[in-house]
Parts: C-alpha cells; sequence; structure tokens
C-alpha cells in the first residue's frame, strides 16, 4: 500500500517535472533552428514579456490552488494601470498614485472574495461579472482613449535596467517569486490555501477560518495583477483600457501547465513560473522561426492541451 | 453437486514492486452468502475489483459454472452476472429511479426514451427488491441512503445479476434498513444467487453468512463454514494473533463537571440536557437520523443554537464557528474522515498540524511541527513509514488514528468522536479504544457517538439515548443491555 504511493510520488514528481523537461526541450530546439534565439538579448526581452504574465498567474496559482479561479484579473489590470497613470496626469506624485493603484488591486480581488466566499457565488460567475463591470469602469474612466505617462521616474518601474543589462520587470517577477513561493510553503496562510483547495469541509471543521481566507487569497490575486497594470503601464507609457485582455487565459494556462491542478489543493509556483516561461519562449521561438501569428495561436493551443492531457491523473 | 458459481485460483496481483495479492483462492456456490474477511488493506478490495473486470490479475484463473473466463472489463463481468454494490453509492441524485436503473441501457425508439416501458419495468425490478411503495419517477435524491440501496440491488438484479458483491453495505444504514436489506439477503439466497459480503461487522456476518473466507497481508488463510464457527477463531485468523480482549479494561476517574448542556435545540435536536465529567465517556447511542450529529455539531458551533445553555468549565460558551469552538477547548472527529476529517492529498503532518499550525507569527516552525508530529505517531502508534506521505496512502484504521492526531495535538478539554471505529478493522479499533482511554484518563471528558451497540455499552460510563431529536434515556453503562438502549432509541419506554 505505502509503496504503491511510492509510484505516485515519483508519477507526481514525472508530471511535475515534465514542465521543466518541456522548457528544456523548446530551449533545445530553438537554440538549433534560430541562431538569434540564443541571445542574451533575446533572452532578455523574453523574460520581460513573460514578466507581467507571471505576475500575474502567481497570484492565479494561489486562488486555483484554493480550488478557485479568478477571471477578472485582466481587468483589474487595466483599470488599476489607468487610475494610476490618470492619478499622475491629474498632478499627483508617483508614490501616492502607485500606492493607490495596488490598494485598488487590493480591494477589488477582496470584493471577488467576498462575492466568493460570503456572497457564495461560483468564482467563475463572480469573477466573470467583476470583469464585466471593471473593464465598462475602464472604458468610462479613460473615455477609451489612452492616458500617457508623462512622469519619468514612473516610467522606470517598466522601462528601466539593472546594470545596464536586466529589465526591471524581470527583477519585480523574480521578487514577487521568492515572495509567493515562500508566502506558499513557509507561512501557515500558504498551509491553509492547500488545505482549502484540497477539502475545504475539512480545513473548516479543523477551524480555518474559511471566509477571511478566501478574501485574503482574491485580494493576493488583485494586488499582483494591479502591480502588473503598473508595470505594463509604465512600460508602456501610457494606460489601454484594452489593456490586458484574455490575460486571465494566459494566466490560467501558465498555472495549469505548471502542473497545478485545476481541481485545487494540489500545485507548487515554481511550475508557474516554468509554465509562464514556457508560454512566452514558445511565442518567441514562432516569432523567430516567421511563424504567422495565426498559426502562433494554434500552436500555443495544441501546447497547452497536450500538457493537460498528459498532466490528467489516472 | 454442481460447479461453484463463481471459482478464483490462485489468483496473484502487484502493483509495481508491492504485492497484494498472493495466491488467493476464493469460490462462491449458488444460493450461498460467502463473507469476505481482513483487515484494512489485506486485499479484499483488489481481490473483488478483479473479480469485477476493473484490475487484471497477474496470474491465476477464473471460472464461471465450471468454464474458464476471462473478466477483463466491467461489461465482462456483467456479461457473466457479476454485479457489485459499492459502498459510495453510484447513482445521479438528480435523476429519477427509473432513470437510474436504465442508466445506459435505456429503452428508446430512434433516440427516444419509451418512458412508460421503463417505468412499468422498473417498478417490477423495485417489487422483486421488496421496495413495492416506491414510485419509479421520484427523483434518487429524495430517497434514503438505504432506499438508494436497494435501487442499487435492483438496477444489478434488473441486470440479470447472479454473483452480487456488497461491500459494507450496511455501513449507513438504520436498524430497520439493515433488517429490510437481511430479509432481501435471504431471499436472494432461496433463488439461487451467490452473495459475496465484505464487512467488518462480525455480528451481521455470523448472523447472515453460511461461511467465510478470511485474507491475510494478500494471503489466503483459508475458509470456515459459519455454523459452529466461533469468533474469536475469525479475530484469529485475521490477524494472526489472539487480540487480549475486543475491549480493553477502563478503570475510569471520573471528576468534576466539565460541560454541561442545558436545554439546547436547534434544528432537529430538541431540549437535550446531561453533564459530562472530566474523565468520563459520555456514549451517545440512537438510531441513524435520532439527531446524534446534529447534536455534535450545535455543540461544535457548526449549526445555529436556537436555545439553551453550555458551559466549560463553569464558563458559558456558544461557539459560532468551529474555529470559537476549538478556541473554547473543544475537539471533533468527525463521522466522514475522507469527506470532513482529512485532506488526503496533504501529508501525515501537514494534516495533524491543521488545526494550529505550529508556528512563530504566521511562519511554520518545520522543527516544531516535525517533532509534534512524529511524538503523535509514536503515542498513537500510527503505522507508516514517513510522516510525509499523503494520508491518502493509509489505512482506515491508520487515517481515523490521523484524526484523532489532529484533535490531541489541541489538547482539547471536551473530545466528541462521532463513530469513532467506522470502517476500521479489529485490530485498528482494538488501539482506538485503548487512545481513548488513555484520554479518558488524562482528564478529557469525551463524548462518543456510536452506532455499535457493544461498543457503546463496553466503552461508555453512561450512555446518552436520543431518538428523534430528543434524549429518551441516560443510562449507567454498568448493567446496561442493549434490550434497555434499543427500546429506547426506538422511542419505547
Amino acid at each position: 500500500m505505502t509503496l504503491q504511493m511510492n509510484w505516485s510520488r515519483a508519477s507526481t514528481l514525472l508530471q511535475r517535472l515534465g514542465s521543466v523537461i518541456g522548457l528544456v526541450l523548446l530551449f533545445i530546439v530553438l537554440s538549433v533552428m534560430s541562431p538569434d534565439f540564443l541571445t542574451t538579448g533575446n533572452l532578455l526581452t523574453v523574460l520581460r514579456q513573460v514578466s507581467i504574465n507571471a505576475l500575474i498567474a502567481f497570484g492565479m496559482t494561489f486562488v486555483i490552488l484554493a480550488g478557485g479561479i479568478d477571471l477578472s484579473v485582466g481587468a483589474i489590470l487595466a483599470f488599476t494601470g489607468a487610475i494610476t497613470a490618470g492619478l499622475m496626469a491629474s498632478g499627483h506624485g508617483m508614490v501616492l498614485s502607485v500606492g493607490a493603484g495596488l490598494g485598488l488591486g487590493l480591494i477589488l480581488g477582496m470584493v471577488n472574495g467576498v462575492l466568493v466566499s460570503w456572497g457564495k457565488v461560483a468564482p467563475f460567475i463572480a469573477t466573470l461579472g467583476t470583469l464585466t463591470l471593471l473593464r465598462g469602469l475602464t472604458l468610462s474612466y479613460t473615455q477609451g482613449s489612452p492616458i500617457p505617462v508623462t512622469n519619468q521616474g514612473f516610467a522606470l518601474v517598466g522601462g528601466g535596467y539593472v546594470a545596464n543589462l536586466v529589465p526591471l520587470p524581470v527583477i519585480w517577477m523574480f521578487i514577487a517569486f521568492i515572495v509567493c513561493g515562500f508566502l506558499l510553503r513557509g507561512t501557515v496562510f500558504g498551509r491553509h490555501v492547500v488545505a482549502i483547495g484540497g477539502n475545504e469541509e475539512a480545513a473548516r471543521l479543523s477551524g480555518v477560518r474559511i471566509a477571511p481566507m478566501k478574501v485574503a487569497i482574491y485580494g493576493l490575486s488583485g494586488l499582483l495583477s494591479a502591480f502588473a497594470g503598473i508595470v505594463l503601464t509604465s512600460r508602456l507609457y501610457s494606460a489601454q483600457a484594452t489593456a490586458g485582455q484574455g490575460y486571465e487565459l494566459d494566466a490560467i494556462a501558465a498555472v495549469v501547465l505548471g502542473g497545478t491542478s485545476l481541481a485545487g489543493g494540489r500545485g507548487w509556483l515554481f511550475g508557474t513560473l516554468i509554465g509562464a516561461l514556457l508560454i512566452g519562449f514558445l511565442n518567441n521561438g514562432l516569432n523567430l522561426l516567421g511563424v504567422s501569428s495565426f498559426y502562433q495561436q494554434v500552436v500555443k493551443g495544441i501546447v497547452i492541451l497536450i500538457a493537460v492531457l498528459l498532466d490528467r491523473r489516472q | 453437486m454442481a460447479a461453484p458459481l463463481v471459482r478464483m485460483r490462485n489468483i496473484h496481483k502487484a502493483f509495481g514492486p508491492v504485492k497484494v495479492l498472493e495466491g488467493v483462492d476464493f469460490e462462491l456456490l449458488a444460493g450461498e452468502v460467502h463473507a469476505l474477511m481482513g483487515e484494512n488493506g489485506a486485499g479484499k478490495s483488489t481481490l473483488m475489483k478483479i473479480l469485477t473486470g476493473i484490475y487484471a490479475p497477474d496470474e491465476g484463473s477464473i471460472e464461471v459454472d465450471g468454464q474458464p473466463v476471462s473478466i477483463t472489463s466491467p461489461a465482462d463481468a456483467e456479461k457473466y452476472g457479476i454485479a457489485i454494490i459499492h459502498q459510495e453509492l453510484n447513482l445521479i441524485p438528480s435523476l429519477s429511479i427509473a432513470d437510474n436503473l436504465f442508466l445506459g441501457r435505456e429503452v428508446h425508439r430512434f433516440g427516444l426514451l419509451n418512458r412508460k416501458a421503463m417505468d412499468t419495468r422498473a417498478k417490477e425490478w423495485l417489487t422483486r427488491v421488496g421496495m413495492t411503495k416506491l414510485d419509479p419517477t421520484t427523483l434518487v435524491e429524495r430517497l434514503s441512503v438505504g432506499q438508494q440501496q436497494m435501487v442499487e440491488i435492483a438496477r444489478a438484479l434488473g441486470q440479470k445479476a447472479r454473483v452480487l458483491i456488497m461491500d459494507e453495505p450496511t455501513a449507513a444504514l438504520t436498524e430497520s434498513e439493515t433488517t429490510t436489506l437481511f430479509k432481501l439477503i435471504r431471499e436472494l439466497r432461496e433463488q439461487g444467487t451467490g452473495i459475496v459480503y465484505v464487512s467488518h461487522r462480525m455480528e451481521e456476518i455470523f448472523a447472515l453468512c453460511d461461511r467465510i473466507s478470511i485474507l491475510r497481508d494478500g494471503q489466503f488463510v483459508g475458509t470456515r463454514d459459519v455454523p459452529g464457527l466461533a469468533f474469536d477463531e475469525v479475530v484469529k485468523m485475521m490477524v494472526g494473533r489472539t487480540l487480549d480482549a475486543r475491549y480493553p479494561t477502563r478503570t475510569p476517574k471520573i471528576g468534576d463537571v466539565r460541560l454541561k448542556v442545558e436545554h439546547i435545540t436547534g434544528g432537529m435536536v430538541q431540549d437535550i440536557s446531561f453533564d459530562l465529567h472530566a474523565g468520563e465517556v459520555l456514549g451517545v447511542a440512537g438510531l441513524l437520523g435520532a439527531g446524534r450529529t446534529e447534536m455534535a455539531r450545535l455543540l461544535f458551533g457548526l449549526d445555529k443554537l436556537e436555545s439553551g445553555k453550555v458551559t466549560l468549565d463553569g464558563h458559558a460558551v456558544t461557539p459560532k464557528t468551529p474555529t470559537e469552538a476549538i478556541h473554547a477547548g473543544f475537539g471533533f472527529v468527525t463521522e466522514d474522515r475522507k469527506a470532513q476529517g482529512l485532506v488526503l492529498d496533504l501529508s501525515l503532518r501537514e494534516n495533524v498540524s491543521l488545526p494550529r499550525v505550529p508556528a512563530h507569527a504566521g511562519l511554520v516552525d518545520r522543527g516544531a511541527e516535525k517533532k509534534q508530529t512524529s511524538g503523535l505517531i509514536d503515542a498513537l502508534k500510527i503505522r507508516t513509514r514517513d510522516m510525509e506521505l499523503d494520508v491518502r496512502a493509509l489505512s482506515g484504521g491508520n487515517q481515523q488514528k490521523v484524526v484523532l492526531a489532529k484533535w490531541l495535538a489541541l489538547k482539547p478539554r471536551v473530545l466528541i468522536l462521532d463513530e469513532p471505529t467506522r470502517g476500521v478493522d479489529v485490530g485498528g479499533k482494538a488501539e482506538i479504544y485503548h487512545i481513548i482511554n488513555q484520554l479518558a484518563e488524562t482528564g478529557v471528558a469525551i463524548l462518543m457517538i456510536s452506532s455499535e451497540l457493544p461498543e457503546v455499552l463496553a466503552m461508555s460510563d453512561r450512555i446518552l439515548v436520543m431518538h428523534e431529536g430528543h434524549a429518551t434515556a441516560l443510562l449507567d453503562a454498568h448493567g446496561a443491555t442493549q434490550e434497555a438502549v434499543m427500546t429506547a432509541a426506538t422511542g419505547g419506554k
């Protein structure tokens, strides 16, 4: 009996390493097929592109691990980005504007959490609702036209470099990875996230306060989405009402590619990072190889399906 | 003598390097009820999964009516008339009885359902299992567990099953449903059906079965005729040793009143009062649906207390959530360990520390957590190589000990146990009884809900009997009889 489980443990490990192996294989193939791939410049560019999705996907990992889903991340990204840029455009300082943007993201996420826990609305529906609502608010706030960024200091958040080489968003991504990884593995909060996703009833009967936990989990997702929104706004020098459309699906794809179970209770943050990198390098590789953007989507879809099929538990 | 209905010979099965079955023989005659016994993990379910085509044996042969057959899928099993009634019922609650009975084999013409034909035939099948009063159009979710089981049996019979495998069929049944089920089993036996009865409940097996086959650690120990068979011999064959006693002797040291419950009412629970002393085990007996679990849920803050007063060590407590109940000093070992007690995909360590993770300022103290877990593993004799193992991998008895460990880590003042030994094998039961006694000796006040009367009588100091939400008796366990408890539990005087 116990040995039997070792097998399942080994196969879990294999499933987990699957995404890593996939990434390594992709690296090898792309290095061979395109001379431009394995250059510092290209790799750092990809990492910078990946960072936005990774930030969102880290938050999404917590939500999915706890047995939920958050479709509103892209909308939160757009709305908080617009508010942050708007505050600066109306003369407020950078620190206040960024603080307000992050705080707003946290609160919007917590609203999702309240809807899901106290409101007992299914996460899919609740966050679909806030997605639609926030998209509308963003459009009316921006009146559909981009809000330009003039604050030079703010432009560095997403556009700056460390040592003239590594883009700042990449640094943000790794810092967020370490903080979130520690949150998940080293804190009571993280333990309770996994317990809720594994068996909510057992967690509740063990005294875990489910509702506040969910508010915090969705709040974290909102906070990270807002952070991604601020980084993106800074990098693009403007806030667009349509920013972040479809980002929720990329984030979910990264989480699932990384081996986290959509049913909750099983997963890891490192996998999400790998999943985000896989998607990023795949896009980059297809670009370098001159594959049309129409087919890129087809390939991405196929990769996701294959990954999920491989991940299917017996 | 005719060939046996089913004969399995020299069955071997291994999963990876683990040998689960090593040369098991099993024979089922037409018109017999044959018990299959063994501790959890002995290989009973694997053997039955091989017979029903879910697993393929690595070695060995299966004969039906003396003819060698190969059963490689559940469809094959159905073809040979072999059906299994699972412990977890396989019905779709939102569909009607008739829909369920004909699921996958609907009567139709060009895809259009012929409901009338199905309802008529469903009625016939229900009559066969004695459920004449049930309307086939009733939704399954409206049926009691016992009725659902009858529907499952009706479905098996409708598929012309001659071999019926029942896995712990009475686990969720009330006394009267059990009686009805046994009556049906005896009738089926008369009609020549062969029944494999997998259960841990000795009393039932001795009352119902003709023969017993016993497995131990994947090995076939033997088959015995029930008439003339001694209870102790079966236990010995199962565990490979003689148990000192089924119930360890107790030396109760009863202290002051710890929990005072006065006139609590809420949901179906009506006006219950009792005192529970430190070091006392108060058994709670009653039929299924008597409101025992509901009373425990009220105390633990899971359901709303409408009126009444609860005092713990002199302080009024009215927990509104489990979190508050735990802080007040309650622990609750729930009835269904898989659904409510454990997070199966988390490790033993993580499950044990779920109610209170050893931590400083929110940061998990892994060292303290490991120390706490290994201490409890030793104290409760949880058999596992590794505290990092998912609890899913443990046997039922060991899982139950993990649930106990989880609460012991909190040092509760009042521990509520709801069916603490359900689905646990004989050896595991004895160990859990021992743990309960030890806890009581350290002064924990224990409220033990149980549907096994011998258990309640042997383990308790006093017994609270419930019937339809009311307390009908509070008996001194010494001198109480099964009859007295049953009388109160059925509402008699």
